[in-house]
């Protein structure tokens, strides 16, 4: 029982981490209709971007605070990922305004090839280290009920709590700030916001800067947890069945879908992995939401898709 | 010319259809017989178009039956309805843009190939013969639709009137028994109306197939419909002969209010 | 002044409805064909046959599979390379246990499990299209990729799944110099894109193409979109199966899972995006182009580089590949969406203008 505790709470965590993917994606299809291939790639580019201005800024200025180097670094790399977004929205976005699904989605596959060549030529291709100060040792909660206590990686359960904020963040931005009320009605109907004179290609790069930064902090915790690798990009593969799940315009969605993935993928491998061959963590994802597409394309929580002649 | 009107070969009876709470239609019945020009009307709205796709299984009505034949139907299934020999126009034209004129109108003929995808794939003799003579058929169209100059060229460049024309013929190489056309004049100025009443005309008399047929222009309506339903907000509010329905009051009111 | 279709009447709707109506690209395929068959020959070295031409000619089948799927049906598919795994996988599987196999009738079943494969992972586009599709296609390509690491018997019992193959031969005779593999894919090329094109300009062709363009109307003129879009999979399934075979068992000899990961998918797609959707040309194009680029960049850019004075390791040349295809994407997307096949339609009409500009 405390075995499978320890499984259930360890696929949570892995499962924010998901929803933390998960949420650029839907923030992004939200506010301008695309879904956005490139959100691993910019999770990849932001997580090297900060990795390697933690340590170049040290080295240029010579300050030896790790925690206002990393301040410093996680600053610098948001702004690297406000001139993405910016260069994005100018580039690409304005000129496929019009154009279908299909077209906006390739578009997006190659900016996200475009950002994993640009990313490894500006900050190098290795695997590097972010150092955040999170405590790695593990801890053994619940002792009264089990013996000898469940086990939790203390990185899991401070990555988790960042999630959380940043969701939490998200939450107040989006309901009590004018820029977030702007954001709510173009996701509702960029026309109806267009004609009470909200300007739509300001609003997508402010989308895709918050995407941005939602990626940077997603890298920020993969990294520190995996190491910065060029794997960090195929990240976004392992959560798109999240967004599925939850519906592709819901923020709640992306969270739970996040969570119920985690905890699947964790509960499959140890409980049915070893009837087939071990290793289904691979497919277990993609197979549900694939059941999910035939009973209800929409996710749990996202709205119907209502196909008109 | 003189034509025999023969008897009731598609009824529809209490239909209703919904769209959660809206009301698209109320219980309406009414019968086409063979060989005549039926006519539904209405202001906009009134449920004219969600009729049609009822008919062709598009939308699965509530409540009701219709009836092809003498065989009775809760819903149409589209293929059904295509294979029994119902066709269609469509008022926003569902055509296929990436193809050509020619090629648009092929796919009316699909019901009717027989060969399958092996030998399609290797374009051996019954599949090449065949090929041939369905675009045989489809030429017949092409020039009695008078666009034969724009048979390669693909149908999204086309100008608004030829579009609805390669509608119509697309339909018309299924080579059907009742013809639905949902407004086929919308949007025309007077010439091409003029030709797509001739057409019309044409087609039900020379081939004698039955056209129920949605239209807002007055003018044609009564000139060219031998029987005339009129609907409002869902409900059926006429049906007879244009001279009847001209002179029914509660169409009257429903088209140009009630006077005061 | 050379392509001018004057005094060149069709009579017949046979003739009208020819591959290549018109005679100067008759011409012109047949002088292709020949170059090929026998001309190329006599001028490549081995080092071009192995690198460069082998790979375009199996890539470029594999980009017409993809492209009846997606650009003609209009289904997005981000699997194909899982349908290639296991038109390789299926085409061993047959070669090692029926002793003696020749090659062909290897490849073909290799193709007809990726067929069943294919239709089976094709059912979800009854359900739903778009992005949802390819999440669905995804799912085959994860799935392909753990059943052939992991399932034993499929990969005869080897423990990472790593295969290889010997001794293929083609009606007897032995398929090992690079010779005889450029001419068995380049005859395997010419067979299929034969059959492909016919398919595509006959109805099953055009029930493909209607419910691409509009999946309600085709139903109501009576085309069934089960029927077109499972056929579609099927038909694609197994040409990139048989591609998938031949990548196998002629280009690699010896292969892993890996060798067909989702990498391949991507790059199938850009194939087809940039070679052009709903063209047969394009598939050829975009293969080629995408086959040559990498080679080309590994020259070019470390002499572009060193007139500047700046080195490029071979890292920051795939860095750079990686860069030039992703803008090269977004820009024929903005620019000409239907790819280099369109650029070439558009040349051709203006050569029958040639030399007068209009």
């Amino acid at each position: 029982m405390a075995f499978f505790l320890e499984t259930l709470l360890g696929g949570l965590m892995a499962g924010m981490l998901y929803s933390l993917v998960a949420l650029g994606f839907v923030l992004i299809f939200k506010a301008s209709g695309v879904f956005n291939f490139a959100q691993g790639a910019m999770v990849l580019f932001g997580a090297l971007a900060m990795a390697r201005f933690s340590e170049w800024i040290p080295a240029w200025t010579g300050m030896n605070s790790l925690w206002l180097a990393n301040v410093l670094a996680f600053a610098a790399a948001a702004v690297v990922m406000f001139i993405v977004a910016w260069a994005v929205e100018r580039l690409v976005l304005r000129h496929l305004v019009n154009q279908e699904g299909a077209t906006l989605l390739m578009a997006t596959l190659g900016i996200a090839y475009f950002l994993e060549g640009l990313g490894q030529s500006l900050f190098g291709s290795n695997i590097y280290k972010i150092d955040i100060g999170m405590p790695k040792d593990p801890v053994f909660i619940l002792d009264s009920l089990f013996p000898g206590g469940v086990l939790i990686n203390k990185e899991d359960l401070y990555a988790a709590l960042i999630a959380a904020a940043m969701v939490a963040l998200l939450t107040v931005f989006f309901q009590k700030t004018s820029t977030g009320r702007a954001l709510r009605a173009v996701a509702d109907d960029h026309q109806a916001a267009q004609s009470i004179g909200i300007p739509l290609n300001r609003i997508w790069v402010i989308v895709w800067c918050v995407a941005g930064v939602v990626a940077l902090v997603a890298g920020m915790i993969w990294g520190s947890k995996l190491g910065v690798q060029f794997s960090l990009a195929t990240v976004a593969l392992r959560a798109l069945p999240v967004v599925i799940l939850g519906g592709l315009t819901s923020v709640p969605g992306a969270i739970i879908g996040g969570l119920i993935i985690g905890v699947g993928e964790k509960l499959s491998e140890v409980y049915l992995g070893s009837y087939v061959g071990g290793g289904i963590e691979i497919w277990f994802a993609y197979v549900l939401a694939l059941g999910f597409l035939l009973i209800r394309p929409q996710g749990l929580f996202g709205e119907k898709i209502i196909d008109r002649v | 010319m003189s034509k025999v009107i023969g008897d009731v070969i598609l009824s529809v009876q209490n239909i209703s259809l919904r769209f959660g709470g809206v009301k698209a239609l109320t219980d309406i019945s009414f019968d086409v017989r063979d060989h005549e020009v039926r006519a539904i009307i209405g202001p906009n709205g009134a449920g004219k178009s969600s009729m049609l796709n009822c008919i062709n299984g598009v939308y699965t009505p509530q409540e009701g039956s219709i009836t092809f034949h003498g065989q009775s139907f809760d819903h149409m299934n589209s293929r059904q309805v295509a294979e029994m020999g119902i066709a269609r126009t469509f008022q926003n034209l569902a055509l296929f843009k990436g193809m050509s004129v020619i090629d648009n109108i092929m796919t009316g003929r699909n019901l009717k190939i027989r060969s399958n995808i092996f030998l399609q794939a290797l374009r051996l003799g019954p599949a090449q013969r065949e090929e041939e003579e369905h675009r045989s058929k489809v030429e017949h169209i092409i020039d009695f639709l008078e666009i034969q100059a724009f048979r390669k060229t693909p149908v999204g460049q086309l100008p608004y009137g030829l579009q609805k024309r390669v509608d119509l013929g697309r339909a018309l190489a299924m080579e059907p028994q009742i013809l639905l056309l949902d407004e086929p004049m919308a949007g025309m100025n007077m010439e091409e109306k003029q030709d797509m009443c001739r057409f019309i005309l044409d087609v039900n008399d020379e081939f004698g197939t039955t056209i129920v047929l949605i239209e807002h222009d007055m003018g044609v309506v009564m000139d060219i419909s031998d029987r005339v339903v009129v609907l409002d907000y869902g409900k059926k509010i006429g049906d007879g002969t244009p001279e009847e329905v001209r002179n029914n009051k509660e169409v009257i009111s429903a088209y140009l209010g009630t006077s005061h | 002044m050379f392509y001018r279709e004057n005094g060149q009447f069709k009579t017949s709707y046979r003739a009208d409805q020819q591959i290549l109506p018109i005679r100067q690209d008759q011409i012109f395929m047949a002088v292709l064909l020949v170059f090929a068959f026998a001309v190329v020959p006599l001028l490549a070295t081995d080092y071009f046959f192995r690198a460069i031409l082998i790979p375009f000619l199996i890539m470029s089948l594999a980009a017409l599979g993809v492209n009846i799927l997606v650009g003609y049906c209009g289904q997005i598919s981000l699997g194909s390379g899982a349908f290639m795994a296991v038109g390789a996988y299926g085409a061993y599987n047959f070669f090692v246990r029926i002793p003696g196999l020749p090659l062909i009738p290897a490849l073909i079943l290799g193709g007809l499990c990726a067929t069943a494969f294919g239709i089976l992972f094709g059912l979800p586009s009854l359900r739903v299209k778009g992005l949802y599709l390819a999440v669905a296609t995804l799912a085959a390509q994860f799935f392909s990729d753990w059943m052939f690491l992991r399932i034993k018997w499929l990969t005869n019992d080897s423990p990472s799944g790593s295969v290889s193959v010997a001794q293929l031969q083609v009606f007897g005779l032995p398929i090992d110099s690079a010779l005889s593999k450029y001419w068995l894919c380049l005859g395997v090329l010419a067979v299929i894109a034969l059959l492909a094109k016919n398919l595509v300009r006959s109805a099953v062709g055009r029930e493909w193409m209607a419910i691409r363009d509009m999946d309600v109307a085709a139903a109501v003129i009576g085309i069934r979109p089960m029927y077109a879009k499972l056929s579609a999979f099927a038909v694609s399934s197994f040409i990139v199966g048989v591609a998938g075979g031949l990548w196998a068992f002629v280009y690699l000899g010896a292969w892993e899972p890996a060798a067909f990961s989702v990498d391949i998918s991507f790059r199938l797609l850009f194939m087809v995006i940039i070679g052009g959707l709903g063209s047969i040309l394009g598939g050829f194009l975009g293969a080629a182009f995408i086959t040559l680029l990498p080679i080309a960049l590994s020259q070019a850019l470390p002499a572009l580089a060193g007139l500047v004075g700046v080195e490029i390791s071979t890292a920051g040349v795939s860095h750079a590949e990686l860069m030039i295809f992703g803008a090269l994407i977004v820009w024929f997307l903005i620019v000409e969406p239907h790819g280099l096949a369109k650029l070439w339609s558009i040349a051709k009409q203006k050569l029958r203008l040639w030399p007068f500009p209009h």
